[in-house]
């Protein structure tokens, strides 16, 4: 983390995103055409999301309430008092000529996302500048196989309901931008604002990033402020941000240039290159020439409609980590592992945790046996075809001594792969509780095959019954390593 | 007020329209006569007055997140001046995707 500079990296370095998230809307912001992903082209369109002379947009209630819960979960001030705007522009995807999106009252502003790691490693107070809800455009795609030179546009992404969320440049390395973003999405899944999906556009990055170079004199020297663009994965992120602060470091000692001496400039990340190339120099703002949007009338706020969209919000994970730490005195990196998975594990988690009667222990199962296996076969923890009730019933009878753990993983991973019940796998395994009878004369026997360790724990090292532990297993899978370790103890102390 | 003849030629290229020089004279006059015009109003004492976001005094006008029938793709396309029965095409557009 830089934070100051130091010997490793002479400067300072500063980064704010903007993020562009699709609401989990069934429809477009201001027409009822569908919002789902992967229709053919130009399937969802209509008069309204198409341009056409004489329709008129209408607000999307569903949309405006998770943009507020966005807004409330990342500590915003909601505007009493909001309104639209066209921000004009020429695209081909752009069927209107102008996006309507918020300009100078935006419905919220002013929160602040943390981002802390469990390891104490990073800490970082994120400010939010503003979030606004605005519409997309569609899509374009140019087909450079087929020589034709045109460029086909697809609409049906156009009218889709966006919440962009402008962050103050307070990011202070490219690793820390990963994390924040990690868990802005986390915190809009958790609410149901966003899929994120960014392969399916659901999530869409920009970040602007510049150098703080301490100078002779104690100047500081910025450099020129720089938009990535086109980053299609939190780890391209990371990449691109990387590569920037190196580039922009050398062309300062190249040039020496700073900030206001040259226009902002965008730069495209070209993933298999990694590389950042300049794109065409960003309009300024002023040239959109924004106007407020006459075919909206403005949005009012009431203290009752935020109390209850505060009410229907639910946890957000950081919330939702204290908590589970303090009902199952679970550490805070299990519950932070456990959060991190999304709410589906956390449920699977907590009904476990209610049928075991002990977190740490089903904690222990979810991160070294559950979410291992859920990993390795893919898919989610709902489909997961060994549910809490089975884990439960493994864990209780190690409890009561039947096997111990490392067997009772065996028989976990016989259940998921045979999909047959805990009953059927330990009888399959030849698993049989192993009664005090048996423990007893199997005690007996090693003690009798092994007197050097029965006078080392006469003569008081009790360390040495360890070593009788791999000889009972060879004698009997079955037995339980402490009861045996137990046993031997008790029946020299009577010898 | 008056507006300069690079004022019209700036909006003009925002506008994306080819003015020659002499549409630019003449754009650049009839411009300034507008503008002009609209200006009287900043002769108006407007200290007490709050802006106005709408000229109708209507708030929060919302419809449900209700699915509705969308056009077929015959119907969107039938105005296009060009189409490949399934997108718009249009000549192709180098630099970026513009603002989101």
């Amino acid at each position: 983390m830089t934070a100051t500079p130091t010997a490793a990296a002479p400067f300072t370095t500063v980064i704010g995103l903007e993020v562009h998230v699709q609401l989990q809307t069934r429809t477009k912001l201001f027409c009822g055409c569908s919002t789902t992903f992967g229709a053919p082209p130009n399937t969802h369109v209509c008069p309204t999301c198409l341009g056409l002379p004489g329709s008129l947009p209408v607000m999307n209630r569903t949309a405006f309430e998770l943009a507020v819960r966005a807004a409330l979960a990342l500590g915003c001030k909601i505007a009493p008092f909001t309104k639209w705007d066209r921000k004009n522009y020429f695209y081909p995807d752009l069927p209107k000529g102008y996006q309507i999106s918020q300009f100078d009252l935006p419905f919220s502003s002013e929160g602040a996302l943390e981002v802390v790691d469990p390891k104490g490693a990073l800490s970082r107070n994120v400010r939010i500048t503003r979030v606004h809800l605005e519409e997309d455009a569609g899509k374009s795609m140019h087909d450079e196989a087929a020589g034709t030179g045109d460029t086909r546009i697809d609409l049906n992404r156009a009218g889709t309901p966006l919440c962009e969320i402008v962050t103050e440049p307070d990011l202070r390395s490219p690793q820390e931008a990963r994390a924040w973003l990690n868990e802005l999405k986390l915190l809009l899944v958790y609410l149901g604002v966003s899929d994120c999906n960014m392969q399916e556009g659901s999530l869409r990055v920009d970040a602007n990033v510049n150098l703080h170079i301490p100078c002779d004199g104690g100047r500081i020297a910025k450099t020129p402020i720089v938009e990535i663009k086109n980053m299609n994965s939190f780890r391209s992120v990371e990449r691109a941000l990387v590569y920037e602060v190196a580039r922009q470091y050398e062309e300062w000692q190249a040039t020496k240039a700073e900030m206001g001496k040259t226009p902002k400039q965008t730069r495209g990340w070209d993933d298999p290159a990694g590389v950042t190339r300049a794109q065409r120099h960003k309009e300024e703002s002023s040239d959109y020439r924004y106007f407020p949007e006459p075919d909206l009338v403005p949005v009012t706020v009431s203290d009752e409609w935020l109390a209850a969209t505060r009410d229907a919000m639910g946890d957000p994970p950081s919330v939702l980590r204290e908590k589970l730490a303090a009902t199952w005195k679970i550490p805070p990196y299990d519950a932070d592992v456990l959060v991190n998975q999304g709410h589906e594990l956390v449920a699977y988690f907590q009904d476990l945790a209610e049928r075991v009667g002990e977190g740490k222990v089903a904690s222990n199962w979810m991160q070294q046996d559950v979410l291992r296996t859920l990993n390795e076969r893919g898919g989610s923890i709902d489909a997961f075809p060994v549910r809490p009730a089975t884990v439960a019933d493994i864990i209780g009878r190690v409890a009561k001594g039947d096997f111990d753990t490392s067997r009772a993983r065996e028989i976990f991973a016989e259940v998921l792969a045979s999909g047959r019940t805990v009953d059927d796998v330990v009888a399959s395994m030849g698993i049989a509780a192993v009664d005090d009878d048996e423990l007893i004369s199997l005690c007996r026997e090693l003690l009798a095959e092994n007197p050097r360790v029965v006078a080392d724990v006469k003569g008081g090292k009790e360390q040495a019954a360890a070593g009788l532990i791999g000889q009972a297993k060879k004698k009997n899978p079955n037995v339980n390593p402490g009861k045996v370790r137990a046993m031997c103890l008790d029946l020299i102390r009577r010898m | 007020m008056s507006l300069s003849r690079n004022d019209v030629a700036k909006v003009g290229l925002l506008a994306r329209l080819a003015l020659s020089d002499s549409d630019l004279d003449t754009m650049t006059r009839e411009l300034s006569s507008i503008v002009g015009f609209v200006s009287q109003l900043e002769k108006i004492d407007t200290a007490d007055v709050s802006p106005l976001a709408h000229p109708l005094d209507t708030q929060n006008v919302f419809r449900a997140d209700v699915p509705k029938p969308s056009l077929t793709t015959a119907e969107a396309l039938q105005s296009a001046p060009r189409h490949d029965g399934e997108c718009f095409l249009v000549p192709a557009v180098l630099g970026d995707t513009g603002a989101a």
